[in-house]
């Protein structure tokens, strides 16, 4: 297979610049237009389309800019995983920003130019590259984190986050430069080709290089140690972008680390020991701690750092399998977090909402069906068959055993096993939880039923029907043929 | 025709499904229609069962009516159903079971109907699902399955300390099937290096042989998936809280039914897949099988509600039957079999006539009653069948199991048979105590003096149980039979393993451990102490 890259070849990034276009757009003129909902539609027409274009990349990889940017498969199914999590954020977010007084055009703009971001970084060989994805990224979540610019929790949302940010992107960029101290190059498939050489001659500054890269991509998808900031963040900032968040960038830093670590470095054994160790303090304090927490969010919060480290795991086992069962799991993790999150913005769109556990009492009764939505995403979370969640673990488990990490699996099975606990509290206490005060109805708009509707299909038809996914996933390894 | 025949499986499994879908249409609040509707889905499940087994070939060797469609290729899981003597059994018993609860469950709850109805089509599904499945992974997603419906049922319609029993039973059964789980995965892993295919096929891997280092901690993992749904001593603690809150029908259903999953699970899967570990730990599961027939018996006897008294004896009759399947004979298995179906009967049947109690006077204290036979004759004409069949009296379905289950146990074992037969003493003991202070004995209590005899709908619920407990105690030569093949050809893998190790034993000595076998190519590789 021929990759020519000799020319700029525009073409490839027509998705993203098709959320470009939009979000100048809607920044350039969505003052003007009253009705500020017309903003939500070009943002929703600016991604439909990137999404119509970024199919049409599917089996045809592409290189551009000097090599630089490549669009093949993997990247393909992760641009798709971003802008559906972008559809579904949008269509949830209007109703909650309405409610809460804060809805602003540009915020629409944010969540596309910070999805143009997530493709950048996914779609891009040469480490100088994907920092600048992630930097694209970045900015906009951290305004998004502060959207609420009245309530003293976003504001805190939003600086924290933006100062380890601040941080991680430092720790980033001095492990590319310590690589690019090793290797002379910043473009991963020539250090690929060359690693042994590099390894042999400069083995000193390598490995450190990776390690911090490694931190540095860990900050964004919140590994442990590096997850100080997420509790706090996600439970500052609006409900949806706090949903947003707990998908799209961790997906991204995902592709980011999959790039960097299982096509880069495959050969570093220094780097499965360590992983190791991050998947499974991840996946146990993760879990550990979101046992304790009364607030939903802050314990989604904990619960997707606990969701990390099972992706982590199959990072960690490596091989061929890793990206399919990693890609499984991020596609089937985008639907049904995002279903749990969509539901949360509606219970917090009611006055003197906290989004407290003790606020779900009453659900089942008041409203039976979105109970129900609750519950299946929650058995989702778990891991319960016939739901998605179960089929992204069971993947990701197989190829680890496959990989003859069985303590890692029994580990993962066992935090598997106590998150139940709090997945299931949730469950109780919405169809079980006794309270004399009559639940404040929630209000639906076709928005919101529709984001509820695609979520949904999301995790069953992937819980059910996994063979035709999982086969697009396995067409999305290295090398890039 | 041969394409219906086929396809009878499917229906029988899925069937309850097209009941949800209809429910879905209904009203939540015509709880009549509702009842209904899900009445006649069981029962026309229960005929689409009848008429496969009247196609059943009882002598045949093998699977019947197996179905085999890939469904994740990737993965090598397919859609692999087909049933023997034992399944074909189990799977009457459920859509029996099934059918009866619907119509017991009539009167009983009032709050929440139509999902309560889901929820039971929902568990018939995924527990008939276990029992047809040949896929490992199949099997394993309708195990876990069965757990949601069953924890909406505990948890929303059940007794007062409902919560903390569903609770605690997800748990302890989630527990153990995560650990299987795994196990699962590493026969999957080690099935594709013995022969480079990737598959989850149960009846593929029985040709695996499996090395005793590994097969013994696979054998754990299931083991401890299954003993906790048994349940075996010292797994028990999730049954009592489970059985007494539960309401009526979760009772009889869990009883009935889940807890042949777990005696189901070893006879499926752990002693034809590793035999030599199951030989290994004969003695480890006898002597707990015992300790669990006298603890559950003793227990039983200092219990002052009938439910949970109900609840203990049920932890002592699966004692004899995990005692029966471990003394790996014929007697002793098939005896094992048939008192899975006995125990099914007996103690639903139990469960129902508690629950009729408790519909009348809102407790379940055995000191609250005391000469009911007075008030309420055919009740407690029936209550004396039923218990007289659980502690297992000639003529009654709980004799033959008994019986063929201390033969067995006894030709492996004297010990162990000798201290189960106390078991059955026990069994008389507790539960002729309990029916004498509950329906003899003075009527001195003014509340028991005017309650209603048995209506027609109980009756209607108790008489097939009743028939069925004489039918398989007078003439239990049809379930015999047709569970023969099956019991032989497990027997046989036990028995070749059997000899395997006797005869590595006798060329190096005692102590050793087979290590590879490679006795089709003529090596047996073997380590010794």
């Amino acid at each position: 297979m021929d990759i020519s890259s000799a020319s700029l070849n525009f073409g490839i990034i027509a998705p993203e610049i098709a959320l470009v276009v939009a979000g100048a757009v809607i920044l350039l003129f969505g003052g003007l237009f009253r009705n500020r909902a017309v903003s939500s539609y070009l943002a929703l027409i600016g991604l439909v389309a990137a999404l119509i274009l970024a199919i049409q990349q599917w089996n045809n990889p592409q290189a551009g800019f000097f090599g630089m940017v490549l669009i093949d498969n993997f990247a393909v199914l992760f641009n798709i995983i971003f802008i559906i999590a972008g559809i579904v954020t949008v269509l949830m977010a209007r109703s909650y920003l309405v409610f809460h007084a804060i809805e602003k055009f540009e915020f629409y703009a944010m969540i596309l130019f910070c999805i143009v971001g997530m493709m950048v970084m996914s779609a891009s060989t040469d480490l100088i590259v994907i920092f600048i994805g992630l930097e694209i990224m970045s900015i906009p979540l951290y305004v998004m984190a502060g959207f609420a610019r009245h309530n003293l929790e976003s504001n805190e949302a939003a600086v924290k986050y933006f100062m380890m940010g601040a941080f991680a992107s430092a720790f980033l960029l001095y492990g590319i430069a310590l690589i690019y101290g090793a290797a002379e190059t910043t473009d991963l498939r020539r250090i690929v080709t060359d690693f042994d050489f590099i390894m042999m001659k400069s083995k000193i500054f390598l490995v450190p290089g990776a390690f911090l890269v490694l931190f540095g991509f860990g900050f964004k998808v919140a590994a442990v140690p590096f997850h100080m900031w997420v509790p706090d963040v996600y439970q500052g900032a609006p409900t949806p972008v706090t949903g947003f968040f707990s998908v799209a960038p961790k997906a991204a830093g995902f592709a980011a680390i999959l790039r960097v670590v299982v096509y880069g470095f495959p050969a570093m054994e220094e780097i499965t020991p360590v992983l190791w160790i991050v998947a499974v303090l991840t996946m146990s304090v993760g879990n550990l701690l979101a046992i304790f927490q009364p607030n939903v969010k802050r314990m989604l919060a904990y619960s997707s750092i606990a969701h990390a480290g099972y992706i982590l795991v199959a990072l960690t086992a490596g091989g061929e399998g890793a990206v399919s069962s990693a890609l499984y799991y991020l596609t089937a993790y985008t639907f049904f977090n995002l279903g749990a999150f969509a539901v949360i913005t509606m219970i917090d769109s009611r006055t003197g909402s906290k989004a407290n556990i003790d606020e779900m009492k009453g659900l089942a009764k008041r409203h039976p069906f979105l109970a129900a939505f609750l519950a299946l995403f929650m058995f989702s979370l778990g891991g319960f068959p016939p739901t998605a969640g179960f089929f992204g673990k069971f993947f990701v488990f197989s190829e680890a055993v496959g990989q003859g990490y069985i303590w890692l699996v029994i580990i993962a099975v066992m935090n598997s096993f106590v998150s139940i606990y709090y997945y299931l509290r949730v469950v109780v206490v919405s169809y079980f939880g006794k309270t004399d005060e009559e639940f404040k109805p929630v209000t639906f708009t076709p928005a919101l039923i529709l984001v509820l509707l695609i979520t949904a299909a999301g995790t069953l038809v992937l819980g059910v029907l996994p063979d035709y996914w999982l086969e697009l996933t396995r067409m999305c390894s290295f090398p890039f043929i | 025709m041969a394409d219906m025949e086929n396809q009878i499986l499917t229906l029988v499994t899925f069937f309850p499904l097209v009941g949800i879908i209809l429910l879905l249409f209904v009203p939540k609040a015509k709880h009549d229609t509702i009842k209904a509707v899900s009445l006649i889905i069981a029962f026309v499940t229960l005929l689409w069962s009848i008429w496969m087994y009247s196609m059943f070939d009882p002598v045949a060797r093998g699977m019947q009516f197996e179905v085999n469609i890939p469904w994740v290729s990737g993965f090598g899981i397919s859609y692999h159903l087909g049933i023997d003597g034992i399944s074909l059994l189990l799977i009457m018993l459920t859509t029996v079971l099934s059918t009866i609860i619907m119509i017991s469950s009539w009167n009983a709850i009032k709050t929440g109907v139509k999902g309560y109805y889901i929820s039971m089509l929902l568990l018939e599904t995924g527990m008939i699902g276990v029992f047809v499945s040949l896929d490992l992974f199949l099997f394993y997603v309708f195990w876990e399955a069965m757990l949601i419906p069953m924890y909406f049922i505990i948890g929303v319609w059940g007794g007062p300390r409902k919560i903390y029993a569903a609770i605690k039973f997800v748990l302890f059964t989630m527990f153990g099937s995560l650990l299987m789980l795994v196990a699962l995965l590493y026969l999957f892993f080690m099935y594709h290096g013995y022969t480079g295919e990737y598959t989850f096929d149960l009846l593929k891997m029985y040709e695996m042989p499996i090395p005793l280092g590994a097969q013994t901690y696979i054998f754990l993992a299931f083991a401890l998936a299954f003993a906790i749904k048994v349940p075996i001593w010292p797994f028990h603690t999730w049954l009592p809280d489970a059985h007494v809150e539960a309401p009526t029908a979760g009772s009889v259903i869990l009883a009935g039914v889940l807890l042949k999953m777990g005696t189901y699970g070893f006879i499926r899967i752990c002693l034809p897949l590793f035999p030599e570990a199951t030989l290994k730990f004969v003695p480890l599961i006898s002597i707990l099988a015992i300790i669990g027939i006298i603890y559950g018996a003793l227990v039983a006897m200092v219990q002052r509600d009938v439910k949970s008294l109900v609840a203990f004896s049920s932890v002592s009759h699966l004692g004899f039957v995990m005692l029966g399947m471990f003394a790996l004979n014929v007697q002793g298995v098939e005896g094992s079999v048939i008192q899975m179906i006995n125990h099914g009967i007996s103690t639903g049947a139990l469960f129902l006539i508690v629950g009729m109690i408790y519909e009348r006077r809102h407790t379940r204290m055995i000191a609250d009653f005391g000469g009911l036979s007075k008030s309420m004759p055919v009740f407690s004409a029936f209550f004396m069948i039923v218990t007289l069949s659980s502690i297992g009296l000639p003529f009654t379905n709980g004799f033959v199991g008994e019986f063929l289950i201390l033969l067995g146990t006894f030709a492996a074992n004297k010990v162990y048979a000798v201290l189960a037969a106390t078991g059955v003493i026990l069994a008389a003991c507790y539960m002729l105590w309990m029916l004498q202070r509950v329906i003899f004995g003075k009527l001195d209590k003014p509340e028991n003096e005017n309650l209603k005899d048995l209506s027609g709908r109980e009756k209607l619920v108790l008489i097939p149980l009743v028939v069925l407990i004489f039918w398989i105690g007078i003439y239990p030569k049809p379930f015999l039979t047709r569970m023969e093949p099956a019991v032989n050809d497990i027997l046989s893998r036990v028995e070749k393993a059997r000899l395997k190790l006797a005869e590595a034993e006798d060329k190096h000595g005692p102590g050793i451990e087979i290590v590879e076998d490679n006795s089709e190519l003529g090596t047996v590789e073997i380590e010794s102490d």
